[in-house]
């Protein structure tokens, strides 16, 4: 046993051309990925005239805030104020994904721990689920949001997400590690389930509730059809990125502008919890 | 929770027992059975009757779906190409997740995240897709076609978002530009926390390359990873619609990148013929189901 311990990792061969091979493709593949956001990046800071240059060039020479400044103008005067959407967009994200965070890991509390049979049928279900997502309920979503009256509100976008499965199938993975002789002497020192999921679950299975933080956050920030939503001070700022890029090149700095606002906060939660995502999601397997 | 005592009693002796887990459910579940189960199951109903909103349903029988295959071109161009994006494009997208997680795994940890950050961006910004609009452009903006006549590969620009012949390798290229999502980061996790010295031990049994590893070690090890990504790639590849519409306008020309979830917004919202919008819903639920059990069962028969 000591002697297969000591030979490292390294005993298998790994071939100069395969490692050649590996940054090739990864160096490649990695251009295709980033080269669209970097021209977002660089465009948003273009002043009109390169914008508009022709042949077009790629990096910007002049650098220049005015299409942030053009882009409160332009809401301002078009739409409704900058300042509303972005509130609009804030506000459904940050109260959609901490409601979602509570619902999703109450329920997943009993779907980890709890062996009855009904508990786990219901758990088959909730899997199934992960395939349906809103954009294929969309027709019957619709005539029951509109018969709920909720056309026109914030929870028309914020509900929809909320029903998801896929952050009760997160957080259940990750529950089920914790250890149940943890809860058993918990129990025994007379904490009931309420106290056991908040005092003892919760803490532990932080990493799982920030990765879901980052998932549903990112897709209630990027929520915006405007199905639900017909009344322009509602809309978020999803709907004025639209807006703004359908006009054409005119607006292309302003719609680069409004894109780099709306990458920067999922990518920076993203940044700062990475690791919490990576030890989450090595649970997220399923059994066939 | 002592769910394991009361295996055998009744129903209602269960519910007493559970008070606790019921409450924890609840919240969830009532909105999940309102917003993923009813809309299936009205989908279901609706899909047998004609429904415009106004007035109540009445019961067409299979009229919907007959008029599906029979009376609907269009829907015939739409199966057509969410077939394209779930049977072709779908299974790139979840090989291509799985190699560049496989690749960057061999890196150390520091290069390693940064490199998920950069596959993974795309997914993470959302809606930047919007971008390729103006690399695809077919006015003097459009980068592609000003690279193109500058290498001298084409004289006249290519109208990428509106001749029929191209439309759909854009938005091909852009969803594979997106498809490093959920799954990739599954598999990224995956094959990190994977049990070390079984490798240690296949390289002293004769395991001689990196792709006898990943054939003999490693793939076998990530069988729930990878039914966990093809579920993710199976919600995805068949509700592609929206870059479509936000890419080539709606309705595109001649329908070219017409998919099911674009007809079904046609109908259900633009014509508010509701009855057949469902029709073609559950006609999508059902490919999409059938699509998952036949991968569950090849992908549980090999691991």
């Amino acid at each position: 046993m000591k002697r297969i311990r000591r030979s490292k990792r390294k005993t298998l061969s790994r071939s100069k051309a395969g490692t050649f091979f590996i940054f090739a493709f990864l160096a490649v593949a990695g251009a295709f990925m980033l080269l669209p956001i970097i021209y977002v990046l660089v465009t948003a800071f273009k002043p009109l005239n390169e914008i508009l240059a022709y042949p077009p060039k790629f990096f910007v020479r002049n650098p220049t805030w005015a299409n942030f400044s053009d882009l409160i103008e332009i809401t301002q005067e078009t739409w409704i104020p900058f300042e509303r959407s972005l509130f609009n967009s804030l506000f459904i994200a940050v109260a959609g994904t901490a409601a979602y965070i509570i619902i999703a890991s109450m329920a997943a509390y009993p779907l980890a721990k709890n062996k009855s049979r009904y508990i786990g049928v219901y758990y088959q279900i909730v899997v199934l689920a992960i395939l349906f997502r809103p954009e294929v309920t969309r027709t019957p979503l619709y005539i029951i949001i509109s018969k709920l009256g909720l056309i026109n509100t914030y929870w028309s976008l914020i509900l929809p997400v909320m029903a998801g499965s896929f952050g009760v199938f997160l957080m259940r993975q990750f529950m089920i590690t914790v250890p149940n002789e943890m809860l058993e002497a918990a129990r025994v020192d007379g904490a009931s389930d309420f106290v056991c999921f908040w005092k003892l679950i919760m803490p532990l299975v932080r990493p799982a509730w920030m990765t879901l933080t980052i998932f549903t956050f990112k897709d209630l920030w990027n929520t915006g059809e405007s199905q639900y939503i017909y009344e322009e001070a509602l809309k978020t700022l999803t709907a004025v990125m639209q807006s703004i890029s359908s006009a054409g090149i005119a607006r292309a700095g302003a719609g680069a502008a409004v894109a780099l606002i709306m990458m920067i906060p999922p990518v920076t939660v993203f940044v700062i919890s990475q690791s919490s995502v990576m030890e989450t999601m090595s649970q997220t397997g399923i059994k066939g | 929770m002592s769910g394991k005592k009361t295996k055998k009693g009744s129903i209602r002796k269960w519910f007493r027992s559970q008070g606790s887990s019921l409450i924890f459910l609840a919240p969830f579940t009532i909105l999940f059975v309102l917003f993923t189960i009813l809309p299936i199951a009205a989908a279901i109903v609706l899909s047998f009757t004609y429904f415009n909103m106004l007035s109540a349903p009445t019961f067409v029988g299979f009229d919907n779906y007959i008029r599906m295959f029979f009376d609907d071109d269009v829907f015939l161009i739409a199966l057509k190409n969410t077939a394209i994006f779930a049977m072709i494009t779908g299974p790139i997208s979840y090989i291509l997740s799985f190699m560049v997680a496989w690749l960057i795994n061999e890196f150390n940890r520091f290069v390693r995240t940064v490199l998920t950050l950069v596959f993974y961006l795309p997914s993470l910004a959302g809606n930047v897709y919007f971008v390729w609009t103006y690399i695809f452009s077919g006015d003097s903006y459009g980068l592609l076609n000003n690279l193109l006549t500058k290498f001298g590969i084409t004289d006249d620009a290519i109208q990428w978002l509106t001749d029929t012949k191209y439309m759909m390798v854009v938005v091909i290229v852009v969803i594979l530009w997106l498809s490093l999502g959920t799954g990739f980061l599954s598999f990224v996790a995956g094959l990190q926390s994977m049990d070390r010295e079984l490798f240690e031990a296949a390289a002293i049994d004769g395991v001689k390359n990196r792709f006898a590893e990943l054939w003999y070690v490693t793939l076998p090890q990530m069988g729930p990873q990878l039914l966990f990504g093809a579920v993710m790639q199976i919600s995805t590849s068949f509700a592609v619609g929206y870059e479509c519409m936000n890419l080539t306008g709606f309705p595109s020309t001649d329908y070219a990148t017409h998919t099911m979830v674009l007809h079904i917004l046609d109908f259900g919202q633009v014509r508010f013929e509701m009855g057949y919008a469902c029709a073609v819903a559950v006609f999508l639920f059902a490919m999409m189901l059938i699509m998952w059990k036949a991968v569950n069962k090849l992908l549980s028969k090999w691991s």
